[in-house]
């Protein structure tokens, strides 16, 4: 042994325990990694952007004192019958299948007591979510699961998804532990397979087919409902752009954070872009056509907070939309729980093993064991405060910065804190004007 | 009957129409003409109607239909009667793409070729072609009944579940996981309804007839299936 200090020992940044972790467990396992949620990765996000506020050159409003409207127009190019929500933030699409029925049915009152939508998924509508939802958006997907014109006509909105944010590019997975008895009938499929849904529309490709394709829609519903488009968020600029050219009252836009309830980690973490660098490139592209506020744009993948809102609103969106966070809302991953996570080999905050059906909340889960200790009117009560506060949360905001609208809201409003955010979001970097990527400066 | 005239009238009129007739109205009997190519005629009726549709559709005729008959006296567009509920759909030419696509119950008859992807995605149609089919027909079929009188195209089942193909000519190709099966009573017995239902010739008998279902094989991941997709 030399008396010399010995280097001590050093882990790579490459190959660091959790990539070798995951090469074992792909070694020993015969599969790839497949999970819910969102992307864990740290991307530039609302984090990284600043509000402003008001000050000698702008003058503030009175929190609580001076009006600062929140409501909101979906669906007032082309439908006969637009949608009017007390508030800008909506519930994304996520499928009984993947929930069980009280927590769709808590999305319902929730979302309602509250005074905005709530959106069907891949299973089809059930009258839980029906029965219990004020406003509801039928999602029309590649699957087409339990498809049919009745609940077209008795939606209050359709929307035709192309993509989701957590795998633009990929179609729905449902593991065969979640696949009951109830959800194998509404799909038409044997129960227990591994369901993987298309990940293209079975009867149209490209953006002239779509067009063709909400016309049937709006015929069959007599042109009475608002059509979305949602996309992932992988080409926004054209993507919005192509809707738009065909047709649709709304575009609904998914940046890379946004949740699902299964699919491959590896297309999580490696496919789309954040949803900062998406809203520009869509809010450009209505610019471009004129249609900027005509066609609304909602958009989605980690909105937290009424900050989230406010930062989304000001670079241009419409509404916003949420699920992860309102499955959190609902009691997904709470600490009162841990033991439970312990037992399934993980901790609160970190489960997204939701393809097993194991969600000790009830939530996640077609076990009736599971999903009796959920209790829905409790979860919409939690899920309508939660909604409540961020709107709040964005008043303040929006009020601080002079305006009595929400969607007064503008870019000017904001700063951004690292160079990535400001190349994305289009808005300078704090104490600066520089844009990166933009000329001028 | 009533004869409406589409050219004159508009797509949007003939619809509001279509579905403003209820079960208990005595307007049953149509007839549309100077269709012209026209997409999604006739979609989304809901009643017991006998509606003759003159000429050549576009896109998405009969879409989404529940209890009428709509006959089609031409060739019919991409995704003719898709997710069909009920009633009948007769195409007296030839039909492009998705033909039934998803469609979730009723009968869909085509007396002359049907393009790619016939029955893709089907949820409990019954289709019955006199002639030919092209490729990928029925993929990802979960179930219902594809007769075809004639010769399918490459893939034929591909990614099939359980909905049942039964072909009298020449298969070019089986998709994943989609392999002929026995032919049992049931299934000619079957197949005795389809061909009647579906207004076949007198000639083609289910004895002709070789039948095509799902191996099962992939319904549950495993990796070392990656080479089948």
């Amino acid at each position: 042994m030399s008396d010399f200090p010995h280097t001590p020992p050093r882990f790579s940044a490459t190959f660091t325990p959790a990539v070798n972790a995951e090469i074992r467990r792909a070694a020993a396992s015969r599969t790839y990694d497949i999970r819910g949620a969102g992307t864990k990765r740290h991307l530039p996000h609302f984090d990284d952007l600043l509000f402003l506020g008001a000050s000698i050159s702008r003058y503030p409003l009175e929190g609580y004192r001076e009006k600062c409207t929140t409501d909101v127009w979906l669906g007032t190019r082309f439908a006969k019958k637009p949608i009017h929500l007390d508030i800008p933030i909506t519930i994304a699409g996520m499928s009984f299948g993947a929930l069980s029925g009280p927590a769709k049915e808590a999305l319902g009152r929730g979302a309602s007591a509250a005074g905005t939508s709530t959106t069907t998924g891949d299973g089809g509508m059930t009258e839980e979510e029906r029965g219990h939802s004020r406003t509801l958006v039928y999602q029309y997907l590649p699957s087409r699961y339990g498809m049919n014109p009745d609940d077209l006509r008795r939606a209050d909105a359709i929307e035709v998804v192309v993509g989701q944010g957590a795998k633009p590019g990929g179609g729905g997975m449902l593991l065969g532990q979640k696949i009951s008895d109830r959800v194998a009938k509404m799909r038409n499929l044997p129960k227990g397979i591994d369901q993987r849904s298309a990940c293209r529309h079975p009867d149209w490709t490209g953006p002239d087919d779509l067009e063709i394709k909400i016309l049937e829609l709006r015929e069959i519903t007599d042109w009475e409902k608002p059509i979305y488009v949602k996309v992932g968020g992988a080409r926004p600029y054209y993507d919005t752009a192509l809707a738009v050219k065909a047709g649709a009252d709304v575009v609904v836009l998914d940046g890379m954070q946004g949740g699902t309830a299964a699919t491959q980690d590896v297309f999580i973490e490696h496919v789309g872009m954040p949803i900062l660098a998406c809203i520009p490139l869509a809010v450009k592209a209505l610019q471009d056509l004129g249609m900027h506020r005509k066609v609304q744009l909602i958009v989605s993948g980690g909105i937290r907070t009424g900050a989230d809102v406010a930062k989304a609103m000001a670079m241009g969106a419409d509404a916003v939309a949420i699920g992860t966070a309102a499955l959190i809302a609902l009691g997904d991953n709470d600490p009162a729980l841990e033991a439970e996570y312990q037992k399934l080999g993980t901790t609160a905050g970190a489960y997204d093993d939701w393809h097993e059906g194991k969600d000790p909340a009830g939530i996640t889960t077609q076990d009736p064991e599971l999903f009796k200790r959920f209790d829905p009117i409790l979860g919409g009560r939690r899920l309508k405060n939660y909604l409540k506060v961020m709107t709040l949360e964005a008043q303040t905001i929006a009020r601080a910065c002079g305006k009595n609208s929400l969607h007064n809201l503008e870019p000017e409003d904001l700063c951004a804190l690292t160079v990535e955010a400001a190349a994305m979001s289009g808005v300078p970097i704090a104490g600066t004007n520089w844009i990166p990527g933009r000329g001028g400066f | 009957m009533q004869t409406f005239d589409l050219a004159q009238r508009g797509l949007r009129e003939l619809n509001q129409t279509l579905h403003a007739l209820q079960g208990t109205t005595n307007q049953t009997v149509w007839e549309i003409v100077n269709t012209k190519g026209s997409h999604a005629i006739a979609a989304g009726v809901d009643a017991p109607l006998d509606i003759t549709v003159r000429g050549t559709t576009g896109y998405y005729c009969a879409g989404m239909n529940k209890q009428a008959t709509i006959r089609i006296t031409g060739s019919a567009g991409p995704g003719v009667a898709e997710n069909i509920m009920s009633g009948a759909v007769i195409v007296e030419g030839d039909a492009s793409q998705y033909a039934g696509a998803t469609g979730r119950g009723g009968l869909l008859v085509i007396k002359g070729n049907a393009s790619s992807r016939c029955g893709i995605s089907m949820k409990g149609i019954d289709i019955v072609v006199h002639g030919n089919i092209g490729h990928m027909s029925a993929f990802m079929g979960q179930s219902g009944n594809l007769v075809v009188l004639g010769d399918a195209g490459d893939a034929l089942g591909d990614s099939l579940y359980e909905a049942r193909l039964f072909v009298r000519g020449k298969v070019k190709s089986l998709g994943a996981d989609c392999i002929e099966k026995e032919m049992r009573p049931e299934h000619l017995e079957a197949l005795e309804d389809l061909l009647r239902r579906g207004e076949a010739d007198a000639k083609a008998k289910p004895e002709q007839f070789r039948r095509y279902g799902s191996a099962r094989k992939l319904y549950n991941f495993n990796i070392d299936n990656a080479s089948a997709y």
